[in-house]
């Protein structure tokens, strides 16, 4: 999974300083749990203040004002342990390129697919899910006891312009289907995303290969990879 | 609409054909029965009885009859077959359990016979999915050979009343006997659990009560884990009928009301646990 927020949208003061004028980013490796506990305690924050600091081990130290009664405020800290990754690492860390993908295609609304996928998964542990170029995506489960399949129609197909992703797709018959078989479960996972409300949801598809996922809002994207299972 | 321009064509086969507005109607219903994984349905020209047994003690029957479907079309005298509840159930619910107001799922469902699968096409707001369910032949109902004339007492209640009762009931009691008398108590529940023993009664006059014919005074014991599998359909209905015959088997039949005013009626026969003598 690669998320994406332009800082400027997020923040009122952001100071950077990298590796070095050349190289000017810093690689940090965070257990997720660590970092959506601290922002807990600060979600009714007045303030929060974010920065790398060097306790015992490198930390994110969050600090977050908090409102309170009296007229001193209440601040609390969190120094979440980091792990540096050294230069030589990053490039295990680029934001993955689009595949060269078959088909590219715009998902039907997250809510309805949600409550399809959460069904289906009382059901089958795969799940194929497919689309072509006129708009079409189906999610099928199939097993001993059932098969199930929901229609997505009209949905849509973005135009991506001529790019080097686009060369497998420009020989793709338009009427036949891209699929790949997915586990279910990571479907769901990456469906729990639906709940900021992205102003544009997308899947390109590699047939037989991988599921690309993107969701787009103005000031952040999140880009789901799903490989497909046998 | 698309669902029955499909159906057209797909219906030359279909020994069975059925369609509903609103999903929900039928789904609550098999909700409430839905203590078992199985369920055999049986169509016939009165409409679609599903039917679930416990243990060869307890069996459910729900009655969902010809004129709630929008549509329902066989091709003979009466059609059976057997599913998997819990995957028709997950089949039903495909686009989710709540709706907003206004959303609702709309059902086709065709049978082609013995051997082929039930197939269902749900649609909500655009969107078709297509199940098919893998059918088993159907398994004989018993039959609990309870018929209206040797009915020795039966009472008509609210199901408000009863409802009150069975939420409060000790589930440490391994047993809920029943009383029906002519003469006090009336009626009475009564359950011996760790907490000691309870008795719910209702006065024959009660305003509860709408009907009350008890010819003879009758107490059974009826096992309370086969008996909880009747409190879902109870919490769905408005009215009640208990009734019990020479035997002192147990007939207890619900009156369910959807939102849209649709009536189905699901049934419970219960063998007693153990005779106890009259007074």
């Amino acid at each position: 999974m690669w998320c994406e927020l332009l800082q400027v949208n997020f923040f009122d003061e952001y100071q950077m300083e990298g590796l070095s004028p050349e190289a000017n980013e810093i690689c940090l490796e965070v257990a997720p749990e660590n970092i959506s506990r601290a922002l807990k305690t600060a979600q009714n924050a007045k303030a929060v203040k974010v920065k790398l600091t060097k306790k015992h081990c490198p930390c994110l130290t969050l600090s977050a004002e908090l409102p309170s009664l009296s007229s001193i405020s209440r601040v609390v800290t969190h120094d979440i342990p980091v792990e540096v990754i050294p230069r030589r690492l990053w490039h295990e860390f680029k934001e993955p390129t689009v595949p060269d993908f078959d088909v590219s295609i715009y998902l039907p609304p997250l809510k309805t697919m949600k409550n399809v996928v959460d069904r289906m998964k009382n059901l089958s542990n795969i799940l194929v899910l497919e689309a072509n170029l006129g708009g079409e995506m189906n999610l099928k489960i199939e097993t001993d006891l059932v098969s199930v399949t929901t229609h997505f129609k009209d949905l849509g197909n973005p135009p991506w312009g001529d790019s080097a992703s686009q060369s497998r797709s420009q020989s793709w018959d338009p009427e036949a289907m891209a699929h790949a078989r997915v586990d279910v479960r990571k479907l769901q996972q990456f469906l729990i995303g639906q709940q900021i409300n992205p102003s544009k949801a997308m899947c390109n598809i590699v047939h037989n290969r991988i599921v690309h996922l993107i969701l787009l809002q103005e000031d952040m994207s999140l880009q789901y990879f799903i490989p497909a299972v046998a | 609409m698309p669902l029955s321009t499909r159906s057209q064509d797909g219906d030359e086969g279909c020994v069975l054909a059925a369609a509903l507005d609103n999903v929900r109607n039928l789904s609550n219903i098999l909700k409430a029965i839905s203590f078992k994984d199985h369920a055999v349905f049986t169509a016939t020209r009165d409409g679609l009885k599903v039917t679930v047994e416990d243990s060869k003690c307890l069996q459910a029957n729900a009655f969902i009859q010809t004129d709630v479907f929008q549509e329902f079309a066989l091709r003979e005298e009466s059609v059976g077959f057997q599913v998997n509840l819990t995957v028709l159930l997950d089949c039903l619910a495909i686009f989710g359990c709540s709706s907003a107001p206004g959303v609702s799922t709309a059902l086709r469902m065709c049978y082609n016979g013995y051997g082929y699968p039930l197939t269902l096409y749900l649609e909500e707001g655009g969107v078709v999915t297509v199940c098919k369910i893998n059918t088993q032949e159907p398994e004989e109902p018993i039959d609990f050979d309870f018929c209206s004339t040797n009915v020795t007492n039966k009472v008509i209640l609210q199901s408000e009343s009863l409802k009150e009762a069975f939420s409060e009931l000790d589930m440490t009691s391994e047993v809920l006997q029943i009383t029906m008398s002519p003469s006090q108590p009336f009626f009475r529940l009564s359950t011996f659990g760790n907490s000691g023993n309870a008795h719910y009664d209702y006065p024959k006059d009660s305003d509860m009560m709408e009907l009350f014919q008890c010819t003879k005074t009758q107490t059974n014991r009826y096992k309370m884990s086969l008996l909880k599998s009747s409190t879902k359909a109870l919490a769905l209905s408005c009215k009640a009928s208990v009734r019990t015959d020479s035997r002192g088997f147990l007939s207890l039949q619900y009156l369910v009301r959807s939102d849209d005013g649709q009536i189905c009626f699901v049934e419970y026969y219960c063998c007693p646990d153990e005779e106890v003598d009259e007074e």
